[in-house]
């Protein structure tokens, strides 16, 4: 008889093979850039996904021109909750406020439109807490497509189907559901508080941004200088990451990152100030304002194309903001191939992740004050685009920058901590200097 | 926080905050691997630091140790051969190379035209994807991911040729006893010049993208320099000594597998920094094109093995010594026969080995951002270190 568990199948456990013994080739499945290089439009995939992309950025453009500006729907959608607190006041007058109630209708209609304010700021905030998160699945995914493509691969091509759209969402799920590790000879309180440290300021930094004409969740009279100095204060919560972890990796990368950080500041301040020198202001608004209208009818009237010293602030700002935000070529606190991961090296799961949405954050950041500045805010480059609205044009610019984040990324090598620091003091701040002295000049021979 | 708290935070242990001198406190010891992204295998340095500059560096091997020379010992002459694939596991056809030319000597046979100059093809395309390895991961160590993706992309046409050669994509046991295992076919010939028409303008874009960047050259020009007496000192050989200016290869000095019929130029470095060690070898990649291209060309025709290689040698009591210019240096072995079928003794001159002891002495004084710079430069491959 035979027993009744046979032994199962053989499975075929290797790949097949690659090469053909008996034609001495290499086989379907292994495709040398030669062979993929030539006749790059005689591909469909390559066709399709040019139209695709042509389809998508004229699907956004499209979008944009009937919905108009944002602003005044923010207006409209405000009036409506003020009004909805009024008709609501009036319901209850008609049917007798209860008594014992406030007593007094007048300061019944005052909590009703106070009740509308929290709403309505509450809604601001989401919007502003949504945009940083949506920006961490969105940077992440740009900037690992975009350095496969630098680098011949495709990236992420599954999850989700198309390009791996759902690549970053489904890596959160995975980082909300990992193990929460603390080393055991860490200082627990301060472990657990530095990425808060970290990410706070940064969801407070983009109160004031403009994400459009008078786009902003709040308007400040001092954006300029609350944007600056809040953002300055996670370095503190990098430190803190960098001490508590008691990992002497982490520690030298927090010490870099504060010596950094708070060096690179200075220039990045006052590459600013020819701006606010233009503009006369604080208020980011005001500086938006400066920069609409064009030169002899079509030259941007953009604070980038104001020469001489546009143009050079920009780029010491653009500098100067690759150094504050940790990018290449100044990643030095997180210098992989150096320390790890420096101040981030023992941390996991969500907690690096907020690392992670707060660098991503602060690269967004710096993107629209970019946009803002120098690039014109919600300005079109050209009068006959201004059909289109601002903040498209405000999206583009930060978007273009962001491109040059991730260009230079995936370009440069790293500097050495004491060429960092050689290069701010000896190249940044003296031109800093300059630049202001240059802008003064402008002021005064206009 | 109480000073032992903060004395057991900043040294690795109570035996070696007893050793720095006075307990002092700005001493920083830092164990850099042998689990660190880039020591290039299981490395570990002991770096003592004085804020960011080390004071005292200690390299520590063995991590890898297989014991290969001793596990010869047990291998019949042809299984050696076998045993050399693991030793520098990123370029292993000058590895079996070696070993074949040591017993060939004893053995008293030389391998046919076709055979040497197949040998010469191998190896030299072995040495380009070795170098590309190198790139790749020295950009890496300097914080340029995107070198390395390109540099692999051509590592992976050789490593598809190889596929198609042998079968093998990293041990090959190509190399043999006497010859070579096959021929290769005119569909690999077309392939092969289909690469190195392929390569030659790649090496343009390398230093395009990474040779003479401003940031690289500041981070490799000045660091790191091995002058050429303390080079020589050392023992350095390959592309390390060639970067301190010293005109030593074997392929010129010892020629073996007619590489004196061959036209080619032995590049050198001039002050021996990191970055002359680096474009040394990204010159060396043009050199070794140049040579598989006239191998190409001047293939003879013959036999692949010689007559009278038996199947288990027993090479006539005795000892030998060969060596070859493997990609990372001057790669010796030395054999010894009883007249048995196995080797009595087998001993290996490893190139990453000599060339890693010189670490301890040029890390003294530099920041440790450039334990990476330098480290990379030196190209160490540990399991040939340990073997």
């Amino acid at each position: 008889m035979t027993p009744d568990i046979l032994p199962p199948e053989p499975k075929v456990l290797y790949p097949k093979p690659v090469y053909s013994k008996d034609a001495g080739l290499l086989l379907s499945s292994r495709v040398w850039p030669t062979e993929r290089w030539t006749a790059r439009w005689s591909q469909p995939e390559y066709r399709k996904a040019a139209v695709q992309l042509a389809a998508i950025l004229g699907g956004i453009l499209v979008c944009g021109a009937l919905i108009g500006e944002l602003a005044k729907w923010g207006d409209l959608l405000y009036k409506m909750l003020l009004a909805a607190a009024a008709y609501t006041h009036q319901q209850l007058l008609a049917r007798g406020i209860p008594s014992g109630l406030l007593g007094d209708p007048a300061r019944v209609l005052a909590a009703l439109n106070l009740t509308a304010e929290i709403l309505w700021v509450s809604l601001k905030i989401l919007i502003v807490v949504g945009i940083i998160n949506l920006n961490g699945l969105w940077a992440v995914w740009w900037e690992r497509k975009l350095s496969a493509h630098m680098q011949s691969r495709l990236g992420p091509m599954e999850a989700g189907r198309f390009h791996g759209w759902a690549q970053t969402a489904l890596d959160s799920i995975k980082l909300l559901l990992k193990e929460d590790a603390t080393p055991a000879d860490a200082d627990r309180a301060v472990h657990l508080l530095a990425p808060a440290v970290v990410i706070v300021p940064a969801i407070l930094a983009f109160a004031p941004v403009l994400f459009g004409k008078e786009l902003a969740a709040a308007k400040l009279d001092v954006g300029a200088l609350y944007i600056l100095s809040v953002s300055g204060v996670s370095v503190i919560g990098i430190i803190m990451a960098g001490w508590a972890s008691s990992n002497k990796f982490s520690l030298l990368g927090g010490l870099r990152a504060a010596a950094q950080v708070v060096s690179y500041e200075i220039p990045r301040i006052f590459a600013v100030v020819p701006v606010l020198m233009f503009a006369g202001s604080l208020d980011l608004a005001a500086i938006d304002a400066a920069q609409q209208g064009y030169w002899l009818g079509f030259l941007p009237r953009w604070f980038v194309f104001w020469l001489p010293a546009g143009p050079i602030a920009f780029l010491l700002f653009l500098i100067a903001s690759l150094a504050e935000t940790n990018r290449v070529p100044f990643d030095i606190p997180e210098a992989e191939s150096e320390l790890v991961a420096g101040f981030m090296t023992e941390y996991s799961g969500m907690k690096w992740a907020l690392f992670f949405l707060a660098e991503y954050a602060y690269v967004l950041l710096a993107c629209f004050m970019m946009a803002v500045f120098f690039l014109g805010g919600g300005a079109a480059p050209l009068p006959l685009l201004s059909f289109i609205p601002s903040w498209i044009w405000m999206l583009a610019k930060a978007m273009a920058m962001m491109f040059v984040f991730m260009w230079l990324r995936w370009t440069l090598p790293r500097f050495r901590v004491d060429q960092l620091m050689d290069f701010n003091w000896k190249f940044m701040l003296p031109w800093s200097f300059v630049v202001v002295a240059l802008a003064g000049a402008t002021l005064a021979w206009l | 926080m109480t000073k032992e708290v903060l004395h057991k935070r900043t040294t690795a242990s109570a035996g070696e905050a007893a050793a720095s001198p006075a307990g002092k406190f700005d001493q920083l010891f830092v164990n850099l691997g042998p689990q660190h992204p880039s020591t290039h295998g299981v490395l570990r340095v002991g770096l003592t630091l004085e804020g960011e500059v080390i004071t005292k560096a200690e390299p520590d091997i063995g991590y890898l140790h297989r014991g290969t020379m001793k596990l010869a010992e047990a291998r019949s002459w042809h299984q050696c051969v076998v045993l050399t694939d693991r030793w520098d596991y990123v370029s292993a056809m000058p590895n079996n190379l070696a070993l074949c030319l040591a017993a060939e000597k004893l053995l008293a046979v030389q391998a046919p035209d076709r055979a040497q100059s197949l040998r010469v093809i191998m190896c030299e395309l072995n040495r380009i994807a070795s170098h590309l390895l190198f790139l790749g991961t020295y950009g890496i160590d300097l914080g340029a991911f995107t070198p390395f993706l390109h540099a692999f992309r051509e590592r992976e046409m050789i490593l598809d040729l190889y596929e198609m050669l042998c079968g093998a994509r990293l041990t090959y046991n190509y190399i043999r006893i006497g010859g070579v295992m096959s021929d290769i076919s005119p569909e690999w010939a077309a392939k092969a010049r289909e690469f190195l028409t392929f390569f030659k303008p790649r090496l343009q874009e390398y230093d395009d993208l990474l040779s003479f960047n401003p940031i690289f050259l500041a981070r490799t020009e000045e660091v790191g320099v091995i002058p050429q007496a303390l080079a020589v000192a050392w023992g350095l050989s390959g592309p390390n000594l060639r970067g301190s200016g010293a005109a030593y290869d074997v392929r010129k000095s010892d020629p073996y597998c007619g590489y004196e019929k061959f036209d080619f130029e032995v590049p050198l470095g001039k002050t021996g920094s990191c970055w002359d060690r680096y474009y040394c070898r990204c010159l060396e990649m043009r050199q070794s094109v140049r040579i598989v291209e006239q191998a190409l060309d001047g293939l003879p025709s013959g036999d692949l093995l010689a007559k009278g290689v038996a199947k288990n040698v027993k090479p006539p009591p005795g000892e030998a010594y060969a060596h070859v210019e493997a990609s990372r240096g001057d790669l010796g072995i030395y054999v010894v026969s009883d007249g048995g079928p196995a080797p009595y003794r087998m001993h290996v001159r490893a190139p990453s080995f000599v060339n890693l002891a010189i670490l301890q002495e040029i890390l003294v004084g530099r920041k440790i951002a450039d334990v990476v710079a330098i480290l990379g430069s030196i190209d160490i491959v540990l399991g040939e270190t340990d073997r």
